[in-house]
């Protein structure tokens, strides 16, 4: 660079040479770019809301709904605000949310390891299930066991009986509902004292067997006395608890407790994708652990059960919870959508009715986003401690 | 010294490890659990399965002109065959359907250019297929040029208006995604955590939010004389999202990149644009397309939620279809159809996706 070379007595680059002053400069100007563009859509913004007759603000929330909702977890009907449609909402995507992770976990594993399985059939049954279901779009499915499923069930007349006051019709799933009488606090006292016995009751295992090498089968001894100290306390309390169950009357059953049509088919369809997308996650997981582990395993006489139990799944989770978090956050914001069958979550109701019927829809739009960025961000906060703890200390 | 030399001809194995009662034995009977299991889910697949064929296939109307060609009590595929060309081109007009025939030809054609791998000069077909075949597309499909009828986007519907979400989606998103990769890499501060906030904030919502969004606050963003076309609030809205998750993937694809690689183009005297599109991007761009096939597929089947803003893409013309009073209770044959459609896209993606992995992964370590 001979131009370069003329100057090379002055050590200083001339100002555009610097890589330093560039870098300042780029800065500033994609700041003063990017507050140019916000400036621009907000004060476009506030002229089209103007000239709708918009005003901003959340003053909204507190005015009165006016509308029903399906399900609620919380007392709501019309005389409620549009402030507590939104907790509603909430609340429903997070129920739909909490069920899908438990249910998607538990399919998930199950197929994961039966991909893995020795058994020819099993292993081809679960690869088939991951490859058609991960291929087909959830909406999709959520669509065809609502209308081409659900929608076929029987009238609440002619109820399809499952046993023990459980009915099956097109408008949902009617099961008993425990209620509790007076006394049965002290059962739920027992209980937590249980728990809590049996938190020392592992603890002291652990110790003796890293101790004395005596094993103690502390988890299945903690379950029995959590059960049998509820069962016991429970008659000495004279079975305070009573099943209502749910009877025909009219048009449709009345008591017990009712699953509605729309969460069942969002919980199947959300529940069957993502354990797809699960189980692929667990095989790779269990495939990655070295082989020679298991002959190590094998080779100390452990049988093929706790050889998975005790040394490949615990080594294999270590693989698998990262992937693993982002299908979870996968299924809480898959869960949204719900409103395409009407299962009021927090988009179905909030971004849809109430934005409807409010026309907020910057701040409506703006909370519902600010939710699910809250949850993805608290859930990978908790799976990043998680993980650092499950991580694997090199000695 | 006792020596034998002849060796005793090898006996055959035993009867019961050798053939197909062999096989059975070791991979369906080798414990009493797995036996159980075998029958269990045998009698499990051979009573659902063989009703299953049954209905789709051997009991099934394929051909007819309505709902009472349906004689048998077997699928009524008549349904779908009746309405393809809905279900395909959606509400375009019917003499203007050689232009999409074109393109999905000229597109075919194209996919198939680039997956082949003696194709010559294969960068260019790419280069053509990212840029300029999008643009000879919109003339082609949108019109009102070069003679063509203009067809709004309001009639764009079927299979074809979820190729385009999905194709303009992925082509638009991934500069923008390289952008938002190398700025996340950056050493500047400031455009460092403006890419980060962009990316978490699309990756940590939904696409339906995403799409509610496109559909009610963009006309609040621009000029009120500016007047944005549904379909067009739409795109943009998923290529923002999709954006955000291709540059994740491409990061992955920056980091795999051995820091000798980033050095030695420094070395080189090259500037940091000209280091990054002559030595890192070729190279991180090609590990990371099983990736962004893998993005592709997961795009293709989030396409399906336009129908939530009242776009008619394949599953939306359906489920518009289904209700159809002339049609009753063909759900499940109209849901079996699409399902098998997206099905057959996203399968043969995968598929190559993971064969480009076994490919690559050999080449590179």
């Amino acid at each position: 660079m001979p131009e370069n070379n003329k100057h090379s007595a002055n050590s200083k680059p001339s100002f555009w040479n610097d890589p330093e002053k560039r870098s300042i400069l780029f800065q500033i100007l994609m700041v003063g770019a990017v507050i140019l563009f916000i400036l621009y859509i907000i004060n476009n913004t506030m002229h089209n809301l103007e000239t709708r007759g918009i005003s901003t603000g959340f003053g909204f929330l507190s005015q009165n709904a006016g509308f029903d909702i399906l399900l609620t977890l919380i007392p709501f009907d019309a005389t409620y605000s549009f402030g507590r449609t939104f907790v509603v909402g909430l609340l429903n995507t997070l129920l739909v949310s909490f069920l899908g992770v438990i249910c998607a976990t538990i399919l998930g594993f199950m197929l994961g390891i039966a991909r893995l399985s020795h058994n020819w059939l099993i292993r081809k049954v679960a690869t088939v299930y991951v490859e058609i279901f991960r291929n087909i779009p959830l909406l999709l499915q959520i669509f065809f066991w609502y209308f081409a499923v659900l929608q076929l069930l029987p009238s609440p007349k002619q109820s399809i009986e499952l046993g023990g006051g459980t009915y099956l019709n097109v408008r949902g799933l009617y099961v008993p509902e425990p209620i509790a009488e007076s006394g049965f606090g002290w059962v739920a006292i027992a209980f937590f004292a249980s728990l809590i016995a049996s938190v020392f009751l592992v603890r002291w295992a652990k110790k003796r067997l890293d101790e004395t090498g005596n094993f103690f089968p502390a988890y299945w001894a903690s379950l029995g006395l959590v059960v049998g100290v509820c069962l016991v306390t429970f008659l000495l309390a004279g079975s305070p608890m009573t099943l209502e169950y749910p009877e025909l009357k009219g048009f449709n059953f009345q008591g017990g407790i009712s699953i509605i049509p729309e969460l069942s088919a969002l919980l199947l369809a959300l529940t069957i994708y993502t354990a797809a997308f699960i189980a692929e996650i667990v095989r790779s997981g269990i495939e990655a652990v070295d082989h020679g582990q298991t002959e190590a395993a094998s080779a100390l006489g452990l049988p093929r059960s706790r050889t998975l139990r005790l040394i490949v799944i615990p080594q294999a989770m270590r693989v698998v919870i990262p992937p693993l978090t982002s299908q979870y956050l996968n299924l809480i914001k898959n869960s949204s959508l719900a409103t395409a069958i009407g299962y009021p979550d927090l988009v179905s109701v909030f971004a849809g009715t109430t934005l409807n019927q409010t026309g907020q829809a910057i701040e409506v739009i703006a909370m519902t986003m600010a939710v699910y960025l809250s949850i993805s961000l608290l859930v990978s906060m908790f799976m990043n401690w998680y993980n650092k703890r499950m991580a694997l200390v090199e000695r | 010294m006792l020596h034998n030399d002849h060796k005793l001809p090898d006996l055959a194995p035993p009867i019961s490890t050798t053939g197909l009662v062999g096989w059975a034995r070791q991979n369906l009977f080798d414990t009493w659990l797995n036996s159980i299991l075998t029958v269990v889910v045998g009698y499990f697949l051979i009573t659902t399965l063989g009703p299953m064929l049954n209905w789709a296939f051997l009991d099934a109307d394929f051909f007819g002109d309505s709902k009472d060609s349906c004689t048998s009590d077997g699928a009524c595929w008549v349904f779908v065959t009746v309405r393809i060309n809905q279900f395909i081109y959606g509400f375009y007009p019917e003499s203007e359907l050689w232009r999409i025939n074109i393109m999905f030809a000229a597109f075919a054609v194209l996919i198939a250019a680039l997956v082949i791998e003696r194709t010559p000069h294969r960068g260019w077909i790419a280069l053509f297929t990212l840029t300029l075949f999008p643009i000879i597309s919109f003339y082609l499909l949108y019109g009102d040029a070069f003679g063509l009828e203009k067809v709004e986007t309001h009639k764009w519907g079927g299979l074809m208006l979820t190729l385009v979400l999905a194709v303009v989606g992925i082509v638009a998103a991934l500069p923008i995604g390289i952008l938002l990769a190398l700025g996340r890499r950056s050493e500047m501060a400031v455009a460092r955590s403006f890419c980060t906030i962009f990316i978490e904030v699309w990756r940590g919502v939904p696409l339906i939010s995403v799409l509610f969004m496109a559909s009610v606050m963009f006309p609040l963003f621009v000029p009120e004389e500016m007047n944005l076309d549904k379909l067009l609030r739409a795109l943009i809205g998923i290529v923002m999202f999709q954006s955000a998750y291709m540059a994740e993937v491409i990061r992955g694809g920056l980091q795999a990149i051995p820091k000798g690689q980033y050095e030695a183009a420094e070395a080189m005297g090259l500037s940091y644009w000209k280091s990054m599109g002559l030595i890192i991007l070729p190279q991180a761009l090609k590990i990371v397309i099983p990736g962004i096939v893998n993005t592709f597929i997961a795009l293709f089947k989030d396409t399906s939620l336009v129908l939530i803003i009242g776009l008619f893409d394949i599953l939306a013309t359906m489920q518009a279809a289904i209700t159809d009073p002339a049609w009753p209770r063909v759900s499940t044959e109209g849901y079996v159809f699409v399902a098998f459609v997206f099905w057959i896209f996203c399968f043969s993606m995968s598929r190559y996706s993971q064969s480009l992995e076994r490919k690559l992964s050999t080449g590179h370590r």
